[in-house]
């Protein structure tokens, strides 16, 4: 395998507004540096898709940004949201999970009824009425609406993969965030259920800026405005998705999506 | 160790290689049948037309399935697009070499103009060192030479222009030419547009390199 300089790198800068940044970040697990410097603007209302090998630190990062590496890693750096610098100790981690919301690889409802999956956390939050409304909106932009519409009181473990995926995306979108974070989203999923949650996607980003780490690169290709490419904890290159899958800037980046890599 | 990929991209390589000899030899000899008035020359040109169209219609298949299956991205994307458009244009250029080859039969046994047939052995001979130089670049796709190929078709342009007007003159001055005249006339213009053609395939190496979209022509485009 060629050996690339991970100090060389091409990122395109896009219009704003940039629902959230970050500014040399790095991040640590012990003595392992797993994220390198990363200088990222997040344009709102746009899909950017996180690629690179695993390993790479894609999730690392995507974690950071949401704080759920508290406790985990040590993260280094400014991110910035709304002008404010959401990476120090001060800040409320859980307002910045609220605002900030994750989807994770592997659907994880709780094992209550459809209903209660997405209310339970909006009466955690102190919301009281017009709680059936909020469910309903919830699920319609997860395009899941018509699916269980007539069966909110059952079981969601009983949902397939899929939906429950999507029950997911409702859950995490009925608190009102404004980013939405998704860790490989689809990987458990089979085409459909994908292809269907990659529709709501583009449904969501009307509302939400959503950033998606994907391992599938014809999804990132799909379904992303933006992409960034992540090689050994360094953010190699951002940029338009059309121009980074056919006229790519890094001969580093160049290799991975052709599959020349090792 | 070659990937799937790299094997059909090879082959893919060596389909448009095998075209453009092809049609790079029809060219040579439905040009030279033309200027040595050799109608049996003529005739082996019109009957290898249909070998270039079946290469093309192969070397499309594969592009397509490349694309299809092998989901190429990046350079490797372009390389194949770059390809495919430009076997289209080689087929354009081989369909004009049988044209000029049918004219070569049509012309035969009529009083002609010494002088223009001079004029059109030379831009034939321009038009036989752009394609081959063209297709010398794309055997390492390396798009140097473009520049200058759009500057070689501009001369043929004017070589176009010039003569169209002797021809017109030859005709008043002899009468008896003007079947010739409409032949030469004919002629000129189809190397004017393989000329555009072979344009064509250096603006696809400049895609190819650098992922843009040129237009190395734009600025005087098509004569008529
Ligand atoms: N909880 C953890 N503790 C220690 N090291 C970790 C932890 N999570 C990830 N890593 C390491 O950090 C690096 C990046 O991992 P990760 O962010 O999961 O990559 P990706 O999501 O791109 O596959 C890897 O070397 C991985 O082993
Ligand atoms: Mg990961």
């Amino acid at each position: 395998m060629a050996s690339y300089n991970l100090d060389e790198s091409y990122l395109y800068q896009a219009a704003g507004p940039f629902a959230i940044t970050t500014q040399d970040l790095n991040v640590y697990y012990g003595n392992h540096q797993a994220t390198f410097n990363a200088n990222l603007k997040f344009p709102s209302n746009r899909i950017t898709a996180l690629i690179g090998a695993s390993g790479s630190g894609k999730s690392t990062f995507l974690r950071s940004l949401n704080r759920l590496n508290d406790g985990i890693a040590r993260v280094t750096g400014k991110i910035e949201y709304q002008g404010i610098d959401i990476n120090q100790a001060a800040v409320n981690v859980y307002e910045v999970r609220r605002r900030i919301g994750m989807v994770f690889q592997h659907p994880n409802p709780f094992a209550k009824s459809i209903y209660e999956n997405i209310a339970f956390p909006l009466k955690q939050l102190g919301m009281t009425s017009d709680l059936s409304n909020r469910v309903e909106e919830s699920l319609r932009a997860a395009a899941l609406w018509d699916e269980v519409h007539d069966k909110l009181q059952e079981s969601a473990l009983d949902l397939s993969g899929g939906q429950q995926q999507r029950l997911c995306i409702a859950r995490a979108i009925a608190v009102k965030p404004e980013i939405l974070l998704m860790d490989e989203p689809t990987s458990a999923l089979d085409p459909i259920s994908s292809r269907k949650i990659e529709a709501t996607m583009q449904q969501l980003k009307k509302d939400y800026t959503i950033i998606i780490v994907t391992h599938n690169m014809q999804q990132a290709a799909r379904s992303s405005d933006f992409t960034a490419f992540f090689h050994l904890g360094h953010v190699i290159e951002f940029n338009k998705t059309s121009h980074l899958f056919t006229t790519p800037r890094m001969p580093t980046t160049e290799d991975y999506i052709s599959g020349h890599f090792g | 160790m070659a990937t799937i990929f790299e094997n059909r991209l090879e082959k893919l390589r060596q389909s448009f290689t095998e075209m453009g000899v092809d049609v790079s030899e029809q060219i040579y000899q439905s040009t030279k049948s033309y200027i040595d008035h050799d109608v049996k020359l003529a005739q082996t040109v019109i009957d290898g037309d249909s070998d270039v169209n079946s290469n093309e219609t192969k070397l499309e298949k594969q592009a397509m399935n490349l694309i299809a299956l092998q989901q190429p991205v990046a350079s490797d994307f372009r390389i194949i697009i770059s390809y495919l458009k430009a076997a289209s244009d080689l087929e354009r250029i081989g369909d004009n070499a049988g044209t000029i080859a049918r004219e070569t039969l049509r012309a035969k046994g009529n009083p002609r103009i010494a002088d223009v047939e001079t004029v059109i052995a030379k831009i034939t001979k321009h038009v036989r060192k752009m394609l081959e130089q063209i297709l010398d670049a794309y055997t390492t796709l390396d798009a140097t030479i473009a520049p200058e190929i759009a500057q070689e078709d501009r001369k043929i342009d004017h070589y176009y222009q010039t003569t169209r007007t002797a021809i017109t003159e030859g005709i008043l001055a002899n009468p008896e030419t003007a079947v010739a005249a409409s032949s030469y006339l004919m002629v000129i213009r189809l190397l004017e547009r393989i000329g555009d053609h072979i344009v064509n395939l250096a603006e696809y190496l400049i895609y190819c390199e650098t992922g843009k979209i040129v237009e190395l022509d734009a600025d005087d485009g098509h004569l008529d």
